[in-house]
């Protein structure tokens, strides 16, 4: 599991943003190896996750005219088991508008094995790292936001790990 | 002779105007622009001008630019610097207007973006220095003390303002900017050993030797 975490060309590629690698990898390596899953540690909100965050967000097919993918999965803490219909809320700046602005904000449901996808507009560089916000926030589970880094500006997709506790 | 001054004179100060327009023409020319509120762009600028301001400070007071009387260098040093802390100010308000809960964690030191510590650190020594250099009169500093105060601030200001800017993805252009960095620390770094050696004449006579 911490062979992604440690391998020089992914360390030195991710730069400052080891966080999101790291979340990565359990999320990643837990689907891979099932018996692991035993003991899942829950997400913890990354800092600065939920940076200009706008409650409520609508569900919708896609954030605006789309172009860039936003992909992960939500589990259970403990047993790692897939959560279905949980609401996922997305938003970052993006080509067609500003961290803030209600456009560039939008949520998605996973689908029956924990999974989510929604596309969204190309997301750049802001505050000097091109990266997108995801949040938890509905209740049941305690909330969590998710600040991952994009590896670098050119990628077209970026994936964020949730294991939720109950709230 | 003469003539060989001049054009010493005209490279150095054509050098000088190339480290940091080229940059900043550079920057201009990024797409990034295109996807930025007019806010954002002039707290951009306002931190890459910073920088240029950043390499003209010790180039003024190490005499390295011909033509200047050491009267017109100290006060252009005193302007510079006092230009540099209002540069820092439309940085910093600029940066907080684009994203005030991103601007907010950067100063309380609780970024998630591994630069923000190093840029706001320098913040506060150009803001002290600056203040500093305002009262020192008031406050009877002599030579002696204000250089003992001021020159790890400066070394502070230059390392934190080149490691800042080195880890920002943004508007600025590669080369350039790892360009402009260098020259910074270089020109630091080479006051710093000729005013070492002026105030200890002996080491360089045993180094010498």
């Amino acid at each position: 599991m911490t062979r992604v975490v440690l391998s020089r060309r992914n360390l030195l590629a991710t730069g400052g943003s080891f966080v999101a690698t790291g979340v990565l990898a359990t999320g990643v390596s837990g689907l891979l190896l099932p018996a692991h899953a035993d003991g899942l540690a829950p997400t913890q909100s990354m800092s600065g996750g939920a940076n200009n965050y706008r409650k409520g967000a609508a569900i919708v097919e896609r954030i605006g005219k789309g172009g860039f993918w936003m992909s992960g999965t939500v589990r259970r803490a403990g047993d790692g088991a897939p959560l279905a219909g949980q609401r996922i809320q997305i938003w970052a700046h993006t080509v067609e508008g500003q961290e803030h602005e209600p456009q560039s904000h939008g949520a998605t449901l996973t689908d029956k094995d924990g999974k989510f996808r929604l596309e969204m507009p190309q997301i750049i560089p802001i505050f000097g790292q091109p990266h997108g916000h995801l949040a938890y926030d509905s209740g049941e589970f305690k909330t969590v936001f998710l600040r991952p880094v994009m590896r670098s500006a050119k990628e077209t997709s970026l994936e964020a790990h949730f294991v939720l506790q109950p709230a | 002779m003469k003539r060989w001054r001049s054009a010493r004179a005209f490279l150095i100060w054509g050098a000088l105007a190339l480290a940091v327009g080229v940059p900043i023409a550079a920057a201009a020319a990024s797409e990034q622009l295109a996807w930025r509120g007019p806010v954002y762009i002039l707290a951009g600028f306002a931190g890459i001008v910073a920088l240029g301001l950043v390499l003209v400070q010790p180039l003024l007071i190490g005499g390295y630019l011909p033509g200047l009387s050491a009267y017109r260098r100290r006060r252009a040093h005193l302007w510079i610097g006092g230009t540099l802390a209002v540069a820092i100010v439309i940085h910093v308000a600029g940066l907080w207007f684009t994203s005030p809960p991103d601007m907010i964690d950067a100063l309380l030191f609780a970024s998630p973006t591994p630069f923000s510590p190093f840029g706001v650190t320098a913040m506060w020594a150009i803001f002290i220095v600056a203040l500093l250099a305002l009262l020192r009169r008031r406050l009877g500093l002599r030579l002696r003390t204000w250089r003992i105060i001021h020159i790890p601030l400066a070394i502070v200001i230059v390392a934190g303002s080149v490691v800042h800017c080195l880890l920002i993805e943004g508007t600025m252009e590669t080369i350039s900017k790892a360009a402009l960095c260098a020259l910074v620390l270089a020109v630091t770094a080479k006051v710093l050993i000729d005013l070492w050696r002026r105030q200890t004449p002996r080491a360089e006579s045993v180094a010498r030797q």
